[in-house]
């Protein structure tokens, strides 16, 4: 049976689209109010709320909790102090990417790994022999990112100890007389934090958010725009930009770090003298050059894009909603170099863009590639561009 | 060696056109000069604090109309252009109904089919009409037209191209072009619809800007016009830029400034320096002397031929259809602060109040609007384009508070019995009385009021008898004929001078063709010189 997350009475409430999806096993409002594109518009311009409550999310304590998290997570652990956060991954021993996910550090000994999909057995089996307790807190916990421009400010007048904080660290605060944990992360690419709270707690949370938070525009935001704005942030998401190694049935299907776009996680394994899993097979990787696939950004030559359109006496769509299928791109020889599984138009940008993966010779910025799309039942070419990851980059997001 | 008042190109008026010329010609590595009369760039398209912490967009309200191209080109999303979606349309009826429509083509269907289960699907053929229609004219719109008036064998060619383009388009869309270009936008409605709302609603696209009622031949041709914007893909949508069009202009001087513009501020131009029949600069009111070989007006074509010259400088057949072009605006704002988003009786929250608010509830009533002013006198009951602009984004107002755009129809320039500086609360009072009548108790949310009458227009910004097109959408000054027949390629006869502000092809409504063609032709030109 599908399951409500803690914010539901009050979600429900404002999804007046009855368009849900089913996130994790949870109703997710696809969108909530007349238009989606406004609800995106809140997250880059006011603020937005989204529910984020679905993602896993596993309490990790106990002496030996560093050094579990030092072996299982790809990224050093050990540089993440009280009071901050990690965009990480986790990796099997051949070195191909299981997983990705936001651990927030709650103390010396304390750690909230948020996960898109359940791994406890998998945790669990990796902390064998160590002093650390690992616990399913995915149901006990609501989660509420609240991403945009005003999000520090409005935020800030119910929980004042979140003003300060920065990019991608964390701090415990009270919401009325709920105690909550705030950390400065999100999907969005924007300023943005996410509230933890206990389900008990959650509807008051939400009041007491919107009660501030409603004159300035801030409004709740679905799917639909949160995957419009992960697009444009660059930000990769399970399923659809890579899939899980556990479950893949062929080297085809599983990435490593170094392929996704992650090899910033591991520049210092030089001086990194921990022993993580994959590690082995990351460095034969580096050492030997063998990675297939670069991630990057791709863009439509907007002139090209018209081209098509307009030569077939059609209006050159300009849809931000996100297709997850794969679009694949050529090089000027016509052979296929790679694909993208994310690619939307971009109303903040102004231009077709996805999120892609390509073979490491076409990964400079500036390549030159043709698009494959799909126009009246045929295909056409389409030239893009090869760009850097993130397309939107706002100043405002980590000052 | 040149001096420092020495400019490749100098853009007479900093508003959108003029930002959008320069900052081409500065891309193509012109070093140019824009001169701004006022301390703000913008022109007509600005937005001002006049209250603190309100965002008056005290004349242009919304964009729709800019082309993409310019957005690429001048890399605009670099500089901070946002065009943020408006995604409602609220039309109040005259009995306490409404017409509310939102982004979902099916529930709108259900709304219009509450007033008419004929006019839902009716609605649907229309847009696809006007899209086709549109879709048509595209390449007319987004091209210099041929000089209609030349013996060059290239634009003759041209010529025919075009009659063969329209030749070759499905006849059904011809003749609904030609509709539209000749007929009026009622003609066009009353094939479609059979409720007051809906014709009333889509009428007013007929008449913005322009002295035609609905029923008025022409209108067709100005409600094609604003059918004629893109937002993201889809013709005919709206949006909002953030801070207004005072926040989209000053992307423009941003992105000019980036390829190297210089944007002087209060410099008002006196006139333009000619010696030998071509241009050799310009001289400040205040005598300041600026010297370039090219120099383009951003200003409208009264302004262009009649006053930055010496209209004797001209042939006479330009000065006289110069002096027929009608400019006769008939467009006021009444614009207001507001303590908080004024309410319609039966509905809660802001959903209905993110986009247009459209008073003009039928066809008689724009009409009877039109009425008063063909004999001089302001619509006692006016047609109102308003916009809650800080429900759509919040930076407009301070938290909790509302920003009111009005855009007011019939207001003649010419006022048959008194004149605008005596009569011009009395405007904002019909305004605000006929706004109390939709929205109860909302004057008592006012905290501020602005009135703008086409005097103020001209006064403020410089368009002549407050026409916001720089010169009405009539056909005789369109396309071929736009400002004048011959001149319609942003030439003058003055070798050097180019214009290339609203009243040259394809006109206003902050699309900013004008700029991008008129430079297109300054930089053709110029590599002709030098051959």
């Amino acid at each position: 049976m599908i399951r409500n997350t803690p914010f539901h009475p009050r979600t429900s409430e404002a999804n007046q689209t009855g368009l849900w999806s089913h996130w994790a096993g949870y109703l997710s409002a696809e969108k909530y109010r007349m238009s989606d594109k406004f609800e995106y518009w809140a997250i880059r311009n006011a603020a937005g709320v989204i529910d984020t409550s679905p993602l896993f999310k596993y309490r990790i304590r106990g002496r030996d909790a560093e050094k579990y998290l030092s072996g299982l997570l790809t990224r050093d652990i050990r540089k993440c102090r009280p009071g901050q956060a990690q965009y990480t991954v986790w990796c099997n021993d051949d070195g191909w990417v299981l997983e990705d996910g936001v651990i927030l550090r709650l103390s010396d000994d304390e750690f909230l790994l948020t996960t898109a999909r359940a791994n406890m057995a998998y945790f669990s089996d990796q902390a064998e022999g160590l002093s650390v307790e690992i616990e399913d807190q995915s149901a006990r916990i609501g989660a509420l990112a609240v991403q945009g421009p005003y999000a520090r400010e409005v935020l800030s007048q119910i929980a004042p100890e979140m003003t300060d904080i920065g990019f991608f660290h964390v701090t415990p605060a009270k919401i009325g007389d709920a105690s909550v944990v705030i950390s400065r992360t999100g999907y969005t690419g924007d300023l943005g934090y996410e509230v933890w709270v206990d389900a008990d707690d959650a509807v008051d949370v939400w009041d007491r958010l919107f009660e501030v938070a409603a004159p300035y525009g801030v409004i709740p935001a679905g799917q639909i725009a949160l995957l419009v704005t992960r697009v444009e942030a660059g930000l990769i998401l399970i399923d659809v930009d890579f899939k899980s190694a556990r479950y893949a049935w062929n080297d085809d299907q599983r990435a490593t770090p170094l392929e996704l776009g992650m090899g910033w996680m591991i520049r210092d394994l030089e001086t990194d003298d921990r022993n993580f899993i994959g590690r082995r097979a990351i460095e034969r990787e580096i050492a030997e050059g063998t990675s297939r696939w670069r991630t990057v950004g791709v863009m439509a030559d907007w002139q090209d894009w018209n081209r098509v359109y307009m030569e077939r006496g059609l209006v050159p769509p300009k849809d931000h909603t996100p297709s997850h299928g794969e679009s694949m791109l050529y090089d000027e020889e016509d052979r296929q170099v790679g694909w993208t599984p994310s690619f939307l138009y971009s109303p903040i940008m102004q231009r077709h863009i996805g999120i892609a993966r390509v073979e490491p010779e076409c990964a400079r910025p500036g390549t030159d590639l043709q698009l494959e799309v799909t126009i009246d039942h045929k295909y056409e070419m389409v030239a893009a561009e090869v760009t850097r990851l993130p397309f939107y980059n706002p100043p405002h997001k980590t000052a | 060696m040149p001096t420092r008042n020495d400019y490749d190109a100098i853009v007479i008026g900093g508003g959108h056109n003029g930002l959008i010329n320069g900052a081409y010609l500065a891309k193509a590595g012109l070093r140019t000069l824009i001169l701004e009369r006022r301390h703000i760039v913008g022109g007509a398209a600005i937005t001002e604090e006049l209250y603190p912490g309100f965002q008056f967009t005290t004349f242009s309200y919304a964009l729709s109309l800019l082309r993409t191209e310019i957005i690429h080109e001048l890399e605009l999303p670099k500089h901070g252009f946002m065009p943020l979606a408006m995604p409602s349309t609220f039309a109040p009826t005259d009995d306490g109904d409404y017409l509310f429509l939102g982004k979902d083509k099916n529930e709108n269907l259900h709304e219009i089919a509450r007033h008419s289960p004929h006019d839902a699907d009716a609605y649907l053929a229309y847009g696809h009409m006007m899209s086709q229609v549109v879709h048509a004219i595209k390449p007319l719109m987004d091209s210099i037209p041929p000089d209609i008036t030349s013996k060059d064998p290239e634009e003759r060619a041209r010529m025919a191209a075009i009659g063969q383009y329209l030749a070759d388009l499905p006849p059904r869309v011809l003749h609904d072009m030609v509709r539209l270009l000749t007929g009026s936008a009622a003609d066009i409605l009353e094939h479609y619809f059979e409720t007051d709302i809906m014709q009333g609603w889509l009428a007013s696209s007929g008449i913005i800007g322009s002295k035609v009622g609905p029923r008025s031949q022409g209108s067709g041709l100005v409600l094609l016009y604003h059918s004629f914007g893109e937002y993201d893909g889809s013709y005919g949508t709206w949006a909002f830029h953030k801070g207004g069009n005072g926040g989209f202009t000053q992307v423009l001087a941003r992105a000019a400034e980036a390829f190297g513009a210089e944007i002087r501020l209060e410099s008002p131009v006196e006139k333009v320096l000619t010696r030998n029949g071509r241009a050799t600069g310009v001289a400040l009111e205040d005598g300041t002397e600026f010297s370039a070989p090219v120099v383009v007006s951003a200003l409208d074509p009264r302004r262009t031929f009649m006053q930055l010259v010496e209209p004797r400088q001209l042939p006479a057949d330009l000065v006289e259809d110069i002096r027929r072009y009608k400019f006769q605006g008939v467009s006021s704002k009444v614009n207001f602060a507001l303590d908080a988003n004024p309410k319609y009786p039966g509905l809660e929250g802001a959903d209905h109040l993110r986009g247009f608010l459209n008073v003009g509830p039928s066809l008689d009533y724009l009409e009877q609007a039109f009425d008063d002013a063909k004999y001089g006198r302001f619509s006692g009951r006016p047609y109102i384009d308003g916009c809650i602009q800080s429900n759509i984004d919040p930076d407009m107002a301070p938290p909790g508070k509302a920003v009111m755009s009005c855009f007011v129809q019939y207001t003649p320039y010419e006022l048959r019995d008194g004149d605008w500086d005596t009569v011009r609360d009395d405007l904002g009072d019909t305004v605000q009385k006929r706004l109390d009548e939709i929205f109860p108790g909302f004057s008592d949310l006012v905290l501020h009021r602005e009135v703008v009458t086409p005097l103020d227009i001209e006064r403020t910004v410089g368009l002549s008898e407050g026409n916001i097109f720089a010169g009405e959408f009539l056909a005789p000054q369109m396309f071929f004929f736009r400002p004048a027949p011959g001149w319609n390629q942003y030439r003058t006869p003055i070798e050097g001078y180019y214009q290339c502000g609203s009243g040259t092809h394809p006109g206003g409504c902050v699309m900013g063709s004008p700029g991008r063609f008129a430079s297109w032709q300054i930089l053709g030109d110029l590599k002709k010189q030098k051959g």
